[in-house]
């Protein structure tokens, strides 16, 4: 293994360093450094979206995502939404929804949700599943997703609205 | 300060049919949600498995030379280091024939031969990587139909656990795959079929399939020389406590076995599976050793039981069914794990929901050199399901009868007798039957589609038996402000069970379901529960939780005349224990067992008055688009009914169905492991597609019929399981309406079913 190296970040909201091993992802560095385990490797292959990461306003594979690549980089983790007092509608949109199950999957459809509708803010059905293609949940609360995603953007309108320019 | 809430905030019949969101929903959106995969407990070492790479065979040797030199490796470890702590290092729910790692013999292409352990998991793997095997071949056997006649044996003796009383016949026993073989005879069915004026025999197949939970198995040990604590992504930590005291020789409580929440099971994560290594591994080292596998060696722990099902029915000139032959191979792979159970289980209601006279059914549990197989969300049923529903479907097509009405003709009753001996009480199979019909629209024309686009609808109706007799024990703890805590072992994995549970403390002791905290199962607290399986959760600790409440309301009664409180006073509980203590202190404690009446089956004929505490009752119906060009099966619609008692939860319960149906619908139309000699040839997710969004039918409507279950706590039964038994058959049905071809063997893949169009046409394709 060679020697680790030392990289500084943005990680959620606040900067950060860590040592990381070239051969280290994403993943591994959130959970033993951060202690943050709401990326989660599951198939390893950046297919399930288990370990969704949003880096530099991109959601990538946290599994495939190598640790040194974030030197320089803001990083936004589930663990970043929201407050500690209050949800973001999304998270919220979820809850009422029941968009989910077992959880495991629930933070990486919650972190590409979020980033479907900064970009759609009034998505079509299609659209929601293309963005969703790559996140997976085997208790297959998809119908529900769907819901929430809708709640969802009903819900960030309003917070629209009644935000002051 | 939030008040703490009392008995007047909620009144009573208001916490039952409450769609209350999930109680751990905050903790699951915001990614602090715990599971074991992700656990870490400080100095322990992580664990690498080296697997065989032969589906059977003796080990000749293991060279662990490299792997012990390689920098940063701690220990690695072979089934002669464990043994060296646990003499007969052999598990098993059923039967004690797994060992911990290989021993002189591996039987499936992935069994755990010997493992690395390392602070780093990097290391760990790469060091495993330099560990050789050498095996001496034995000749393997696959199917489960061949290794009934096979001269090749996966087990040279048979060795039941002691758990089940009703195997131990088979102690000893050797010279034969079969690990168990469920009989039940009913009437005489030789004569019956004989003198039946139409006679069917169909065969029908399922595959091999993955429970693939996002969470992959994991599990932390930590041994020290008074006691074993256990993180463990868990179904049954009362199991694993139980058969890991039974390994060390320990009595139960010295063993800990904590769950925190879990990533999915849907069976996998039942009795015992990771954890026996985890604590061997930690004797070994003496330091907590985590064991976490990755999604590709979730392939080489449990499937789903691939099955063959032969049937015979002989069906008189009225359209009855008079006689029914069932036999049942069920391929459990190289060890037992749970799949006597299913082969039993399963085999109770093998003759289908339908009121027969006749019936012979033998279920086998196969020994195989393949992965193990044990449950999955339906204990058999599902693949039962397929088989009997299209076999339905072929008689009546084959008599001209409309499907509707030759089921209608020969479905079970409230108070007829079913084929094991037991009355058929809260089954309202007439009822799920008319709703599925009625959310189909099935009296109007479909548009049946035009060109290569062409349409179809089909139906399917089951029954299950809940596994029993099993036990479940409740705790409820009142605390001097007059807040209430539940300790029970149910496992929530998802089903919302953490949420319901609270509903039916909240109903029984009258406080918001909200207010009542469900401690995460921990073993040195929460007492026995058999295990989070076959839907028998809500039922049984439902009725321990009830029985737990009474006894805290009778001592409430006594707390109120101890302090002299007059008749009929409604004082604050916290008023009577600051009476009663002086100051804000003391408890009241209640507890509740729940064992339901159970007669055992004859082991002749497989009858009893009391083969189950309840029925589980459940149809699908399916609109379906086939592109006669590619073999490709769109779903339009996917109606699942289900009874499911008195909804606890309705919110929850639907999306349990939803989900239950949208998972079978993947081992309907796509999911398959390829075996090849032995090697899977599709263990990762990238080769092993589940559904997606995308995969989602235009229409999903999941609908409970409205039935209170009589013998149910506040009426309410199991429902886990229940949408996944007919969602097979209906689209298999479907397939037949829309194209006129008959598919037999899951999946309904699309080259599957271009082959049969290709076949029916008169044009076959090659198999090259």
């Amino acid at each position: 293994m060679s020697a680790p190296r030392t990289i500084s970040f943005t990680l959620n909201g606040s900067p950060v360093t860590a040592d990381v091993g070239p051969h280290q992802n994403l993943v591994e560095l959130l959970q033993t450094q951060f202690g943050l385990t709401g990326a989660r490797e599951s198939c390893g292959q950046g297919l399930c979206g288990c370990c969704t990461v949003i880096v530099d306003d991109l959601p990538v594979s946290g599994c495939l995502y190598l640790a040194a690549f974030v030197d320089g980089a803001d990083i936004t983790t589930i663990e970043g939404l929201g407050s500690d007092d209050e949800l973001s509608p999304v998270q919220e949109a979820f809850i009422e929804a029941g968009a989910f199950q077992c959880g495991y999957c629930t933070p990486g459809f919650i972190l590409m949700v979020t980033k479907l509708l900064d970009e759609h803010p009034d998505p079509d059905e299609e659209t929601i599943k293309h963005y969703l293609s790559g996140n997976l949940c085997r208790c297959a609360a998809y119908a529900e997703v769907l819901d929430a995603v809708r709640l969802a953007a009903r819900k960030r309108k309003v917070q629209t609205r009644a935000m002051p320019n | 300060m939030a008040r703490s809430p009392t008995a007047s905030d909620a009144r009573a019949g208001s916490q039952i049919g409450r769609s209350l969101p999930r109680l751990e929903g905050r903790d699951k959106v915001t990614g602090r949600a715990e599971y074991t995969h992700t656990m870490r407990v400080p100095g322990m070492l992580h664990a690498k498995i080296f697997r065989s790479t032969v589906a059977h065979g003796r080990i000749k040797s293991i060279d662990t030379t490299a792997a012990r030199n390689h920098p940063g490796v701690r220990h690695v470890v072979t089934i002669d280091d464990i043994k060296r702590f646990i003499p007969n290092p052999y598990y098993g729910p059923a039967f004690h024939d797994q060992p911990i790692l290989a021993d002189r013999k591996v039987r499936f292409v992935g069994e755990p031969v010997a493992v690395v352990l390392a602070r780093d998991p990097h290391v760990a793997e790469q060091a495993a990587q330099l560990i050789e095997a050498e095996y001496e071949e034995l000749p393997p056997v696959f199917d489960e139909v061949e290794a009934v006649t096979a001269d090749t044996f996966v087990h040279e003796q048979l060795k039941p656990a002691a758990t089940f009383p009703d195997l131990k016949h088979l102690q000893g026993v050797s010279g034969t795959n079969v690990a168990l073989d469920y009989r039940l005879r009913r009437g005489d069915f030789a004569r019956a079929y004989a003198e039946a004026e139409h006679k069917f025999e169909h065969e029908f197949k399922t595959q091999k399939v993955l429970h693939l939970s996002l969470e992959p198995f994991a599990t932390i040990a930590d041994y020290r020389h008074d006691g074993v604590t256990i993180h463990s992504a868990s179904q049954g930590p009362s199991f694993v406590r139980i058969e890991i005291a039974r390994l060390l020789g320990w009595p139960e409580n010295k063993v800990r076995v904590k769950v925190p929440y879990v990533g999915g099971g849907y069976g996998s994560k039942l009795y015992i599976k990771l954890e026996a290594l985890a604590v061997a591994l930690s004797m070994v080292a003496r330091a907590p050793v985590k064991v976490a596998v990755t999604m590709e060696e979730m392939f080489y722990q449990i499937t789903k039981h691939p099955s063959t099902f032969r049937i015979k029915s002989g069906v008189d000139r009225d359209g009855r069914i008079v006689a029914r032959k069932c036999e049942v191979y069920w391929n459990g792979g190289a060890y037992a794990d749970i799949g006597p159970r299913v082969a039993q289980k399963a085999g109770l209601t093998a003759s289908g929901p339908y009121d027969i006279d006749n019936v012979d059914i033998d279920s086998y549990a196969i020994y195989t050199n393949v992965t193990p197989s044990g449950a999955l969300r339906g204990f058999g049923v599902p693949q039962l399901a397929w088989a009997l529903e299209s076999h339905m479907d072929m008689m009546a097509r084959a008599l001209r009868l409309d499907p509707v009405e030759f089921r209608r003709h020969n479905l079970l009753r409230e108070g007829d007798i079913h084929a094991t001996g037991t009355p058929i009480e809260d089954a309202p199979l007439d009822t799920v039957l008319d709703t599925v019909l009625d959310r189909l629209a099935w009296t109007q024309p479909l548009d049946r589609g035009s060109g290569t686009i062409r349409r179809g609808r089909g139906f399917g109706i089951a029954i299950k038996a809940v596994v029993t007799p099993t036990t479940s024990v409740a705790i409820l703890n009142v605390s001097a402000d007059g807040s209430v805590t539940l300790y029970c072992g149910t496992v929530d994995m998802g089903q919302g069970s953490d949420t319901a549970m609270a509903q039916i403390v909240g109903e029984a002791l009258n406080v918001p379901a909200e207010s009542v905290r469900v401690v995460p199962r921990d073993t040195d607290v929460t007492p026995y529960d058999m295990g989070t399986l076959g839907s028998r959760s809500l039922f049984h600790m439902g009725h321990a939780i009830q029985r737990a409440a009474a006894e805290v309301r009778d001592k409430i009664a006594s707390l109120r005349q101890e302090v002299g409180e007059p008749a009929g006073s409604n004082a604050p509980l916290s008023a009577l224990f600051q009476k009663r203590y002086g100051m804000q202190a003391g408890n009241i404690i209640g507890s509740g067992a729940f064992r339901p009446d159970y007669v055992p089956p004859s082991a002749d004929t497989g009858q009893s008055d009391k083969a189950t505490p309840f029925w589980l009752i459940s149809a699908a119906g399916a609109e379906i688009e086939v592109d006669t060009e590619t073999g490709h099966i769109k779903i339009a619609k996917l109606v699942n009914v289900v009874d499911a008692g008195t909804p606890v939860n309705p919110k929850i319960v639907a999306t349990q169905i939803s989900g239950g149906a949208l998972m079978q619908l993947g081992f309907t139309l796509f999911e398959k492991i390829h075996i090849d000699g032995g090697q899977i040839t599709n263990a990762s997710l990238a080769d092993y597609k589940i559904p997606g969004l995308h995969d989602l039918p235009g229409t999903v409507e999941n609908v409970c019929v409205e039935h209170a279950q009589s013998n149910g706590p506040f009426g309410a039964k199991g429902v886990g399981e229940t949408s996944m038994f007919c969602v097979s058959p209906a689209i298999a049905n479907a397939l037949d309406d829309a194209v006129g071809v008959r598919l037999t063997e899951l999946p309904l893949a699309p080259e599957a079913v271009l082959r049969a169009l290709r076949a029916k046409a008169g044009r076959p394709i090659g198999d090259d």
